[in-house]
């Protein structure tokens, strides 16, 4: 049986990146608990507009766990505690407890910069995969699907980094600010098959200077990042991304 | 220069020096376990290297990799900052898998910075450099007696409960440094990732076990160590 939660919302208000930014508080009543938080948040919103007030600004948009666009950092977790595997999208108010005051704040890096409330651009992602995360080819007719043979577990191993959705999760929990889960799994989405093998050196240097150069921090294998990836990307991306880099750079 | 101006560079300097750096305490943790047997033994070590060339060159090359070590650390740490930028979470939950040593690792260091000079003002400064100058007096023992030093140093408990915490801050900083210096140089993977932390595990806490035992022997038991004839050692010099 579905019961109904009070909850108090406590969430974080910014007038664009250069704004110092503070939290405001909505008290929501006779929540669903099979609602999901972002519906619950929908509701405060109606509530705040209906008040006269300026509505939560928050970034979503499939709202089932594909797109990577929805980022609230709930109650000092990205995401939220979700199950493992999903994104804010996919948390329920059954994972709140009566009463409780649920704190919502955006992504915090400098390389995300805050556009309103919730709401932080993530470009860096978009310029970091301009600067290499793709494979150059000329088009024309598809060659045969069995000319290039892949071990089955590369290929399930590349399809795993390539789930990545590039939600920033990673880089919200470090606390170096480290883009490197990112990075290193668009990395190795490619350096797994030997379709990306052709221009992997360049990748992997061009990727981590392009890194570097948008203020993303160092990373220092705290493990933050794989904790909280919403598509269990692993450690084990980033260690193929040092060897990578580290083989290109001594090949130079 | 990549190993400057690149994060996976800089991150390489700081595995490559950190590692070494356990080397050299790997090798300090063993010689001292000989000063737990035998007075002269130990004295003798200290006699071979006091202030030889080959121990001088050494001690540079390490005093270097001490210093670069502890300067990227710093330059890694305020680049980290700025990454971070300047709104700090109101709420931050610490997920299980983070262990609490990979997140303190500079302020580790700097406990570990503190001890070292307390360590180098003890022995390094009574041995080494007084040998060098040529007050060979300056602690009041000959700068070869380290087993007198040693002895000396941890009758006084408080500064043996110091060294303590010394070694414990070192065995964290050791655990995570370890693995991920492997990490950091792309030596690891979902089948290495684990043995890494293993061997880093182990290897540092039977390391830093060794410097437990001889603090502790020399504060508690300070007239029963080291009391085995030199001469009965099967590696005794005849």
């Amino acid at each position: 049986m579905a019961k109904n939660l009070n909850v108090t919302i406590k969430f974080w208000k910014q007038n664009g990146p250069k704004d110092k930014g503070h939290f405001e508080t909505h008290e929501l009543k006779n929540i669903p608990d099979d609602t999901s938080f972002l519906e619950a948040l929908d509701i405060m919103n109606e509530e705040l507009i209906a008040a006269g007030k300026e509505p939560f600004v928050f970034d979503h948009d499939c709202r089932e766990g594909i797109c990577g666009m929805c980022s609230l950092y709930i109650n000092g977790t990205p995401h939220g505690k979700t199950e493992r595997g999903a994104t804010t999208c996919q948390l329920y108010m059954r994972r709140f407890k009566d009463g409780e005051t649920i704190t919502v704040e955006p992504w915090r890096s400098a390389a995300f910069p805050v556009i309103k409330d919730c709401m932080v651009d993530r470009s860096a992602f978009d310029k970091i995969m301009q600067a290499g995360g793709y494979t150059t080819v000329r088009t024309g007719a598809p060659q045969d699907a069995n000319a290039i043979l892949i071990p089955k577990q590369d290929a399930d191993e590349a399809m795993d980094c390539a789930s990545c959705i590039g939600c920033g999760a990673c880089v919200a929990a470090c606390k170096n600010g480290s883009a490197m889960l990112f990075v290193s799994s668009k990395v190795s989405q490619l350096a797994l098959l030997p379709q990306g093998r052709p221009e992997a050196a360049k990748r992997a240097k061009d990727m981590v200077a392009r890194m570097d150069e948008l203020g993303f921090g160092n990373c220092t294998n705290t493990r933050a990042c794989e904790a909280v990836c919403p598509k269990c990307e692993t450690i084990a991306n980033i260690a193929r991304l040092n060897r990578e880099f580290i083989k290109a750079k001594l090949a130079d | 220069m990549w190993l400057f101006n690149s994060s996976i560079g800089r991150k390489l300097v700081m595995s490559i020096t950190g590692l070494a750096l356990v080397l050299f305490v790997t090798f300090h943790g063993c010689m001292n376990v000989v000063a737990l047997i035998s007075k002269d033994a130990y004295n003798t070590i200290c006699a071979l290297l006091g202030s030889n060339w080959y121990a001088i060159a050494a001690t540079l090359g390490l005093a270097l990799l001490v210093v670069i070590h502890i300067v990227y650390a710093f330059i890694l740490n305020f680049q980290n900052r700025k990454a971070r930028g300047n709104n700090k979470y109101a709420v931050t939950a610490k997920p299980d898998k983070v262990e609490w040593a990979s997140q303190n690792m500079l302020v580790l260091g700097i406990i570990i910075i503190i001890g070292l000079l307390l360590h180098l003002k003890d022995f390094w400064y009574n041995m080494m450099f007084a040998e060098i100058i040529g007050q060979p007096l300056l602690g009041g023992l000959k700068p070869t007696d380290g087993f007198g030093y040693i002895k000396q140093t941890f009758s006084n408990p408080v500064i043996a409960a110091l060294y303590v915490i010394w070694i414990v801050a070192i065995w964290f900083h050791l655990t995570h440094g370890m693995w991920s210096s492997m990490q950091t140089m792309g030596l690891s993977g979902h089948t290495w990732f684990n043995r890494w932390k293993c061997i880093g595990q182990i290897w540092s806490t039977v390391v830093m076990f060794l410097f437990l035992c001889v603090v502790l022997g020399f504060a508690i038991f300070p007239d029963q160590v080291g009391q085995c004839d030199f001469n009965l050692l099967p590696f005794a010099v005849k």
